[in-house]
């Protein structure tokens, strides 16, 4: 596409000195592209594969208190409806998503998950590549966070497991904080696809309280893009926000100190997509009613809070 | 972290047994309890086992316990299979006057968990103890509760006699 770009050739009509200065500038944005590709292909390289068999039921249980204080003490949490899990087996569990990269409603349910059914029961959550490429979070591994493609998510459901996914990812994890009551997903609909493909439940999760642990100002859609981001790292956001310590947050890659946000998951009733949209459903309906769906939880569970952070 | 309670109960210990083995009746009366369902073909008795939830704080904790003590009318204690380790224990002592005295035992943590698995513990205690009070207070007024109903009944029976 963009790398197959070249100058054309210098014409000898007379037009030379005038087209020179734009084809200097398509070849210098050809070198460019190839040089953000040449970086984004040798990042991927060197990504660390995220394997199934990182996940460890004995450093998540060693690590539940720790999430439990956090949980209770910090965010007093409320996780609601895990029985509407099914006991055993495969499903897609599909979360609206909130609160940054230190993502409070990730640590809150798989806190809930963990200790409603137990480590013992195989629980993955996908993830951006660049959040398991950090050092520090290296232990999310240990949780069952693998790297977000179809080939971690289509394993880890043939495994059997509980798979999370949250299928607005870096796009709506920044949504700025006026934004909070709303789920957006920008129209990705592969989480769909896949339950299908493997035939497995879905169970929507939809939490409130995460954007309020800083003030999310922009997804810095733009500034990304001027940065390629999005062709080097695959970040369609370069978000901006006033989060402590930091005061203003340019990126979020550091993280920041939540907010002690009263955050409340419900996790509802299970879809079986066959039994409820026929045998050959088409996607964009089904994607219209889990949307409908998530946003008519939201809407009540934030109906139920006073104020910000509070709850 | 070792956390008990105990209450008097107007009631002989044969009774209060029967209120405090029984896994259907246990919902109805236990504080914070969220499931208490027997998992296998064993309903009660030394070997049956239970998955139990407890709401402590923002998580159901508990997990799978197995019956470990079994003396009727005086010792039920359980222990975890799977999930947060945890011992529980009722422990029933007969009394002058027909009355018993309820003790409910629960120690629980997480090995391995170090310091601050440690620190939770004693976060969780005042909740753990409060639930154990209230599911005591419960039990007896269940119990002398069923006691008063039983004995007018009776008296009505004796009556229409």
């Amino acid at each position: 596409m963009a790398s197959t770009r070249t100058a054309r050739p210098p014409s000898s009509n007379g037009r030379v000195h005038s087209e020179l200065p734009a084809a200097e500038s398509q070849a210098t944005r050809s070198v460019l592209t190839r040089l953000a590709g040449g970086i984004a292909s040798q990042l991927q390289r060197r990504l660390p594969r995220a394997d199934l068999d990182e996940r460890d039921p004995d450093y998540i249980r060693e690590q539940l208190p720790l999430m439990w204080m956090l949980a209770s003490l910090w965010f007093r949490g409320e996780v609601r409806g895990l029985g509407n899990i099914p006991d055993s087996g495969p499903v897609l569990l599909v979360g609206n998503h909130s609160g940054g990269n230190m993502t409070p409603d990730t640590i809150l349910f798989t806190l809930a998950f963990s200790t409603f059914f137990g480590v013992e029961r195989r629980f993955y959550q996908l993830a951006h590549n660049l959040v398991l490429a950090m050092p520090w979070l290296a232990p999310l591994r240990k949780f069952g966070t693998v790297a977000a493609s179809p080939s971690n998510a289509s394993d880890a459901l043939d495994s059997g497991a509980a798979l999370l996914v949250y299928p607005g990812g870096d796009y709506e994890v920044h949504r700025p904080t006026w934004l909070s009551g709303k789920v957006d997903f920008a129209g990705r609909k592969g989480f769909i696809r896949l339950a299908l493909e493997k035939n497995v439940p879905i169970v929507p999760v939809v939490s409130v309280g995460g954007q309020e642990t800083a003030l999310f100002l922009t997804r810095g859609e733009g500034l990304a893009r001027a940065l390629w981001l999005d062709r080097i790292f695959r970040l369609k956001v370069l978000p901006i926000s006033l989060a402590l310590p930091w005061g203003l947050n340019v990126g979020d890659m550091l993280g920041h100190i939540p907010l002690p946000a009263k955050l409340t998951v419900e996790a509802l009733p299970a879809i079986d997509l066959r039994e409820e949209f026929g045998q050959n459903p088409d996607v964009d309906e089904i994607y219209d009613h889990l949307i409908r769906l998530m946003q008519e939880t939201l809407d009540a569970l934030a109906s139920e809070r006073r104020l910000p952070l509070l709850g | 972290m070792r956390v008990a309670s105990s209450i008097t109960v107007h009631a002989p210990a044969d009774q209060v047994w029967e209120f405090v083995s029984d896994p259907e009746r246990v919902l109805s009366f236990m504080s914070g309890v969220t499931r208490w369902e027997v998992e296998g073909d064993q309903r009660e008795g030394l070997g049956a086992r239970y998955r139990i939830l407890f709401r402590i704080g923002a998580a159901e904790i508990g997990g799978l316990v197995e019956v470990v003590e079994w003396e009727e009318p005086f010792e039920l204690a359980w222990t975890s299979v799977l999930g947060i380790d945890q011992r529980g224990r009722w422990r029933l002592r007969e009394l002058p006057g027909g009355r018993t005295r309820v003790e409910l035992r629960m120690a629980y943590g997480v090995a391995g968990s170090g310091l601050l698995g440690w620190i939770a513990e004693r976060v969780a205690a005042p909740s753990v103890v409060s639930h154990l009070r209230r599911s005591l207070a419960q039990l007896r007024r269940m119990i002398e509760h069923e006691q008063l109903r039983a004995q007018a009944a009776a008296r009505r029976a004796a009556r229409a006699a």
